[in-house]
């Protein structure tokens, strides 16, 4: 044993050492192992980063944890269900606050377009939509100016709303609305505060901002309870959406009396589903980069064949050598991959600092959405990993030549 | 350096070795029915024309071919039913081969080429530097060990193979043709030092063609058309004996020296005249026959 990691010690040193002899003839040989490996490891790196930025992107905007639930009828029962039947409610809404505690906050929602009146401004088909106070959280937006809205103001129906900064400009209301009156659909409501305005951008590009209103959903359902209604949710994990969506599948199939064979009359989305679509996109990434990795691993290799073949015939006398003073056609197999692995693994070295001087090249470009692509680790060492697995691949064919050499053939070698 | 002490006096046996080519319908016996028996330290010269089998007997000593049929048993081995890998260890242990044109690995330091069957073996794993120190002594060139191959002399460069054929002990030492890429002085400093190994009780096996090389073994093999014509020792040797009689008459005179070529050729083999082109060194000015040699000392005897 001692013996053999002594030799596997000195054959890649020796294996060095015939790469550095020919340093030239090296790397014009590895070139494909060196450019399949940067490409492996600077698409992979980016397609990383490109992934955590857009995280961070749905984290800033809506939260990655959002989760929506919402009545919807089967296709097979359209015919027999109306969408009122299926309509998700404040029962379950607080059935899922008690029984899912994977679910961390909730609030049900309802929008309707309903035209708003100040003084002799009006906005026609503004967004007003009613939500529990829970709302602040689940969505994570408070108020810049007056209170948030309150339990209170929804168990009593109260004629309150919040308004976006959209919403004074195009009303023309006070800097400080707080206080006044303004009109939804003809009924006269309290403006008790301003909500701060979410940065729009990024991935879901914002486009114009609009008027939007927020009342209590007692009120709105009081106004119109006929109006679409979803819950908003909050999940406590975004890692472990799965099991959030059976929790949330158990409780409402039960209260909703479905039995084994019914289909769901109810629908769920999550974020995390962003991420599926970025991740679809990453694959087709992926795989043209898999192709033309392929492609210069496998020229790559057939180089490394090559020099390797050259490399036998041109030591023919030395291979005798070692021979006749006792080397094992083992070994010297052994010594002609070990030379490939280490041709390859050297050539991975180069692509490997070629990647990472890829990955500078978003700091310098202003502007980039992209600031920092950390070299992924995983990319890494797939890349070394292939371009071992290709000097062995490659390396084995002009090894098994140079160990089934006859001795005597080989000496007399010129 | 002592070999290594063996079980029963007789190093090499070989009983009726056949080695049978084909090339194409013709086939060629380059060993036609050998027997030879070569005992401890003995020093023993192959001889014989080209063609007449010495390489091929060689080869097979050294263990790097197999004979067609016929046992060949190396201390107590019977190499003839091995594989090739059990023969790479017999090889690695029991032989050490010098070659005519030294095969050092040029990129290597003398070190290294002297280290390098220490590679191949499971014995001396951890005093392989030391044992190779060692041997580069005692061919002395204990001061060259940094120098590689293309640094050194011709001499040098085959003390360095011989070191490195002594290294792990081997019970025979096998030179084929080991002075023919020398010159007369660096010849006689590598004869020396192989004398010098037999008094120390080294077991030595060389081919050669020169009849004065041969002239200091114990014994001289002679072979024709791959059989034995002639196994006695020097002393004994007729066509040494005449060799050495028309050295001492003709000495100085290139022409007698030629003749005399000549006519052992045609003695050795009596149906091939045009024998060999021999060395230029044969017509240099030269003592009598074994009087003298120079010491093994290491002095720049110019590079080949």
């Amino acid at each position: 044993m001692g013996a053999v990691v002594r030799l596997l010690w000195q054959t890649v040193f020796l294996a060095i050492g015939q790469v550095w002899a020919n340093k030239v003839r090296a790397v014009l040989t590895a070139l494909g192992i060196i450019i399949g490996v940067a490409s492996v490891i600077s698409v992979i790196s980016f397609l990383n980063a490109g992934r955590d930025w857009m995280l961070d992107q749905i984290d800033s905007q809506v939260g990655s944890r959002t989760m929506w639930i919402w009545g919807d009828v089967p296709d097979a029962q359209r015919g027999v269900m109306s969408w009122a039947d299926v309509r998700v409610n404040t029962t379950e809404a607080r059935l899922l606050l008690e029984r899912a505690p994977s679910i961390e906050d909730l609030t049900p929602m309802c929008n309707r377009s309903w035209e708003i009146g100040y003084g002799k401004e009006t906005v026609r088909g503004a967004s007003v939509r009613g939500v529990w106070a829970s709302w602040h959280d689940v969505e994570s937006r408070q108020v810049v100016l007056g209170r948030p809205l309150s339990r209170i103001d929804n168990e009593e129906r109260r004629h309150v709303c919040l308004i976006n900064e959209v919403a004074i400009e195009e009303l023309k209301l006070d800097v400080d609305p707080v206080g006044d009156y303004l009109l939804i659909n003809g009924r006269r409501f309290l403006i008790i505060g301003v909500l701060e305005t979410k940065e729009s951008g990024g991935i879901f590009g914002g486009g114009q901002p609009r008027t939007e209103l927020y009342i209590p959903f007692n009120t709105h359902k009081m106004m119109d309870p006929y109006s679409g209604t979803w819950f908003q949710a909050n999940m406590v994990d975004a890692e472990q959406a799965d099991e959030t969506q059976a929790e949330v599948r158990f409780v409402l199939r039960t209260h909703r009396g479905l039995s084994g064979d019914d289909e769901d009359t109810f629908e769920m989305e999550i974020v995390a589903s962003a991420i599926d679509f970025f991740n679809n996109f990453a694959m087709v990434i992926t795989g043209g980069a898999t192709v033309v990795v392929a492609i210069s691993l496998f020229v790559g290799g057939i180089g490394i064949m090559n020099i390797m073949l050259v490399s036998v015939s041109e030591r023919t006398r030395e291979i005798g050598l070692r021979k006749a003073v006792g080397a094992q056609p083992p070994v010297v197999l052994m010594q002609f991959l070990v030379e490939a692995v280490v041709l390859c693994v050297i050539g991975g070295f180069v692509g490997l600092a070629f990647a990472f001087v890829l990955t500078l090249i978003p700091k310098a470009v202003p502007d980039f959405p992209l600031d920092e692509v950390p070299l992924s680790a995983v990319a890494v060492a797939i890349g070394m990993g292939f371009s071992a697995l290709v000097g062995v691949v490659f390396g084995i064919l002009p090894a098994i030549k140079a160990a089934r050499l006859n001795p005597i053939d080989a000496l007399r070698h010129e | 350096m002592n070999p290594a002490s063996t079980p029963s006096d007789v190093t090499i046996d070989i009983r009726g070795m056949r080695k049978i080519y084909r090339v194409g319908d013709e086939t060629v016996r380059a060993l036609d029915g050998v027997d030879l028996t070569i005992r401890n330290n003995e020093f023993v010269a192959i001889m014989g024309a080209s063609g007449s089998g010495k390489s091929t007997l060689m080869n097979i000593l050294g263990c790097l071919d197999q004979p067609t049929t016929g046992r060949y048993v190396l201390n107590g081995k019977p190499t003839h039913k091995m594989g090739m890998s059990r023969l790479a260890r017999v090889r690695n242990e029991e032989i050490g081969f010098i070659f005519q044109s030294f095969e050092l690995l040029s990129r290597a330091s003398s070190l290294k080429n002297v280290m390098l069957p220490m590679l191949y073996s499971r014995r001396h794993l951890f005093s392989a530097r030391r044992r190779a120190k060692r041997a580069l002594d005692l061919v002395g060139l204990a001061d060259r060990m940094g120098h590689r191959p293309n640094q050194l002399s011709g001499g040098q460069r085959q003390r360095v193979a011989i070191a490195r054929a002594l290294v792990n002990e081997p019970s025979i030492l096998l030179a084929d043709e080991p002075t023919g890429n020398l010159d007369s002085k660096t010849t006689v400093e590598i004869i020396e030092l192989f004398r010098r190994l037999h008094r120390q009780g080294q077991t030595i096996v060389i081919v050669t063609h020169e009849e004065d090389v041969a002239g200091h073994a114990e014994r001289i093999v002679r072979l024709r058309d791959g059989k034995v014509i002639s196994d006695a020792a020097t002393d004994e040797d007729p066509i040494h004996r005449d060799w050495v009689r028309r050295m001492a008459e003709g000495r100085g005179s290139m022409v007698e020296v030629t003749d005399a070529e000549h006519e052992l050729n045609a003695m050795a083999d009596a149906n091939k005249p045009g024998p060999e082109v021999r060395r230029g060194w044969f017509g240099k000015k030269r003592p009598a026959e074994g009087s003298t040699v120079l010491p093994g000392g290491d002095d720049e005897s110019g590079a080949v």
